[in-house]
């Protein structure tokens, strides 16, 4: 094989790796901006309205008092989540976990829909190695610092 | 007395530690034997300094020394002496330490078996493991000081996190994966040795080859316990979650494993020595970065332990690391003795190879994409969030499928030229029962086509890994006339690096089913059951039949019991648990596995109400669930076949 042969190929080589980089590249970054999932508040989604429908979305927050209603029979559970500013009424299927009470800070995943309830599919209450029972306006970032997730 | 000895034993290391790296460069450049033997001292001094430290601390933490702050923050007098001890590495600051212990462990015997061969390379390699030694041990000495003394200690301590004190996993998952994360210390500092040397002969990269092994089997059991801890532990009943922690441990994996594959490659043509070189250095980067997001707390999880001051000084290492590794590779990869041969192509094992490699590469590239957007997002923009899910799953899924296609066509392959029609001819048979798998599948009405392709392309893979395992055997004994269990044992014995190559890929075949069965065909739901009464999933018949509380001094336990019958057979009777610790007032729950070698029956206790009348429970049902353990099993197989000590010990010499 010649010098200028070899040359070629090895500049095709190249190329070819340089479109097959820069395809991932593209491929990866679209994936990532659709598989996104949102750290909000109540606040925050009050105030986007319309535009977080869809989205997936992590509400952080407390149950508010005298909120929850949990049926057995229907595997639904319903309260209301909140941050001191603003409130937002979640519903999740199946049955609150053990440590689930009025008044313990949540983190909830799941999206927005039109009539303005959060439907979630998955409930993490907020664990502290010291337990308090969280402030009503702790700051979003404080409830995601104490949650146990994995 | 403990925290100041504790202190001694770790700056003595500490010292030590700084001359032998000193002094293994100096040997290194000279070329000196009496330097090089000082370095070796000062490599076991290191070892028994550090091993004395640790032996302190868990003394202090079965004698409930409280004056030791590591032993205040996870010590408390009712944990179960089992998960006393290991609650060395249940905190961060008792973590680095047992880091320390690893890789001082993994640097004295790197100089006992290195002792008298390649002395080019040796004292460079020692000096550069004992240098990313140095900075471990300074952090145990000062900001992630463990045996800081308390002024005034308390009596008792809260105990260790309780998930990390639920499951007996917990013991042997984080030592496991330490040995292989921190071993990949080893392959790295020879890695430097071959670009500070400027020279990369055959026999160091055997020996490159030989000690990433050990990391890499380690690390590979490591991921494979943390996925089965996760699994029996934390009540969903998956195994990954493409959790910052996991791809932390993940992809050092990916490029150690295409190192591998690419230090095959160069150990016969000599070809890709910068690139495996390149993957040595990125897979110890990836640890740090591994090490930094796990330990730093920019993450929430289980093993973010605390919000620290280790995480800048730690990203600060990480960056000094990476512009060193660049700039040594940039200055010295030239120097590495051209090819002796041409890389051979299309039809070659060294393209197959080649492919492999950009595919772990790609790997690497999406996995660490998903793990650090959020944290650069957040950096940039001020803005919480993270990648999801489908992300990893829908980048990984096209990748996974061309490694384990590869997996089938590489060894099918010869070394150096072939022709389109040998490919055919040695694929006709494992590409005919792919096909075959693949109607069966969609006959039997199977029709999710990613299961039905993983499924394919495995018996693909499978059976190119079983002809390769029997074939040599087979050729001698109708050559010799030899029985065949014979022919086969003596093949795999005089062949067990590559044996135990072909029996690791096995492990990963049984893994990639039982990830695409017990992904794509597992079902869930949520129930709620009353006291008495029975409600039906997938054929499992639930009773409930009652609740017991369970005191233990460290927490209390509420059981719920369940009748589990199938198709009208008692199956036995599944206790599901929540656990809650006193000290820290969280429930844990303690899922019941049921596991068949068909599918898993996985019970989940959500909630029991105040009275005990009503349960309810997450159930899932996944189908091949303990091939995955299995086919782990398999590969640590593979690699004990592979590393088997041999009697050649003349290549060491060479």
């Amino acid at each position: 094989m010649s010098e200028n042969n070899a040359g070629q190929r090895r500049l095709a080589l190249v190329v070819s790796l340089l479109v097959a980089g820069a395809a991932l590249a593209f491929v990866s970054f679209g994936n990532i901006g659709e598989n996104l999932v949102y750290y909000w508040n109540p606040t925050q989604l009050v105030e986007a309205g319309n535009k977080s429908i869809g989205a997936t979305i992590r509400l952080g927050g407390v149950v508010k008092d005298g909120t929850v209603d949990w049926q057995p029979d229907e595997e639904a559970l319903a309260f209301v989540v909140s941050d001191g500013t603003e409130e937002v009424s979640v519903q999740c299927s199946g049955a609150p976990p053990q440590m689930f009470r009025e008044g313990i800070g949540v983190v909830v995943e799941g999206t927005m829909t039109q009539g303005g309830v959060f439907k979630s599919s998955r409930l993490m209450v907020k664990h502290s190695n010291e337990y308090k029972a969280p402030k009503e306006g702790a700051s979003v970032e404080d409830l995601y610092d104490t949650v146990e997730s994995l | 007395m403990i925290p100041e000895l504790g202190r001694a034993a770790v700056l003595l290391g500490l010292a030590a530690c700084s001359v032998g790296a000193v002094t293994g460069m100096w040997a290194g450049k000279t070329g000196r034997e009496d330097v090089w033997r000082w370095t070796r001292w000062m490599a076991l001094a290191f070892m028994i300094s550090i091993a004395v430290a640790t032996g302190l601390m868990e003394y202090a933490l079965i004698t409930h020394d409280y004056s030791v702050k590591y032993v205040a923050e996870v010590g408390s007098n009712e944990t179960p002496l089992a998960f006393t001890i290991v609650s060395l590495w249940s905190s961060l600051d008792g973590s680095i330490l047992l880091w320390a212990l690893i890789l001082a462990i993994w640097a004295a015997v790197f100089a006992v078996k290195l002792k008298d061969s390649h002395p080019e390379h040796a004292p460079w390699a020692l000096g550069s493991i004992l240098l990313v030694g140095v900075f471990f041990t300074f952090l145990v000495s000062g900001i992630a000081n463990p045996f800081e003394r308390v002024p005034s200690p308390l009596d008792n301590g809260p105990g260790p996190n309780p998930l990390l004190q639920n499951h007996i996993l917990m013991i042997v998952h984080p030592p496991t994966l330490y040995l292989g994360y921190v071993g990949m210390t080893v392959p790295f500092g020879m890695g430097c040795a071959a670009l500070l040397s400027g020279r990369m002969p055959t026999s160091w990269a055997r020996a490159m080859r030989r000690w990433m092994l050990v990391p890499w089997a380690c690390l590979t059991v490591g991921i494979i316990l943390g996925g089965w801890w996760s699994y029996e532990v934390l009540g969903w009943g998956g195994y990954w979650a493409w959790d910052p922690v996991e791809n932390a441990s993940f992809m050092p994996w990916l490029t150690a494993t295409a190192f591998i594959h690419s230090s095959m490659v160069m150990e016969r043509r000599e070809h890709l020595k910068g690139w495996t070189i390149t993957l040595v250095m990125a897979t110890f980067l990836l640890t740090l970065l591994g090490t930094f997001m796990t330990r730093s707390g920019v993450f929430n999880s289980v093993h973010s332990f605390t919000q620290s001051p280790i995480g800048p000084v730690f990203l600060g290492y990480l960056g000094v690391m990476l512009v060193v590794s660049v700039l040594l590779l940039a200055a010295r990869v030239d120097t590495l003795s051209p090819p002796t041969a041409k890389l051979e192509g299309p039809w070659s094992r060294d393209m197959a190879f080649l492919g492999n490699n950009l595919l772990f590469a790609a790997f690497t590239f999406t996995v660490l994409l998903g793990t650090v957007y959020p944290l650069l997002n957040e950096v940039m923009t001020d803005v919480q969030i993270s990648v999801g899910e489908p992300y990893f799953n829908r980048m990984s899924v096209p990748i996974c499928l061309g490694i384990l296609f590869l997996m089938g066509v590489g060894p099918a392959l010869p070394w150096g030229r072939a022709t389109f029609s040998t490919l055919v001819s040695r694929l006709a048979v494992p590409s005919g029962l792919a096909v075959a798998i693949a109607i069966g599948c969609v006959a039997t009405g199977l029709r999710e086509w990613v299961a039905i392709l993983t499924f394919a392309l495995s018996g693909f893979a499978g059976a190119v890994t079983l002809r390769e395992l029997t074939e040599p055997g087979r050729q001698r004994a109708s050559k010799l006339g030899e029985p065949l269990l014979s022919a086969l044992m003596q093949t795999w014995r005089t062949g067990h690096r590559r044996a135990g190559g072909y029996v690791v890929h096995f492990g990963v075949v049984m893994i990639a089913v039982a990830i695409a069965a017990s992904s794509v065909y597992r079902s869930e739901t949520e129930m709620t059951i009353r006291e008495g009464k029975t409600k039906s999933f997938m054929g499992y018949d639930i009773t409930y039949t009652g609740t017991e509380r369970l005191d233990e001094p460290h927490r209390w336990s509420r059981v719920a019991r369940f009748d589990i019958d199938k198709d009208g057979e008692n199956l036995g009777q599944a206790e599901p648990r929540l656990n809650h610790y006193k000290k820290m007032n969280q429930s844990i729950g303690t899922p019941t596995v049921m596991s068949g070698l068909d599918e898993d029956l996985y019970l989940s206790l959500v909630q029991v109400d105040p009275e005990g009348k009503m349960a309810s429970l997450s159930v899932v049902v996944e189908p091949l669930v303990i091939w995955l353990w299995a086919g782990g099993g398999v590969m640590l197989l593979g690699c004990v076949i592979a590393g088997w000590p041999t009697r050649r010990r003349r290549e060491d010499a060479a």
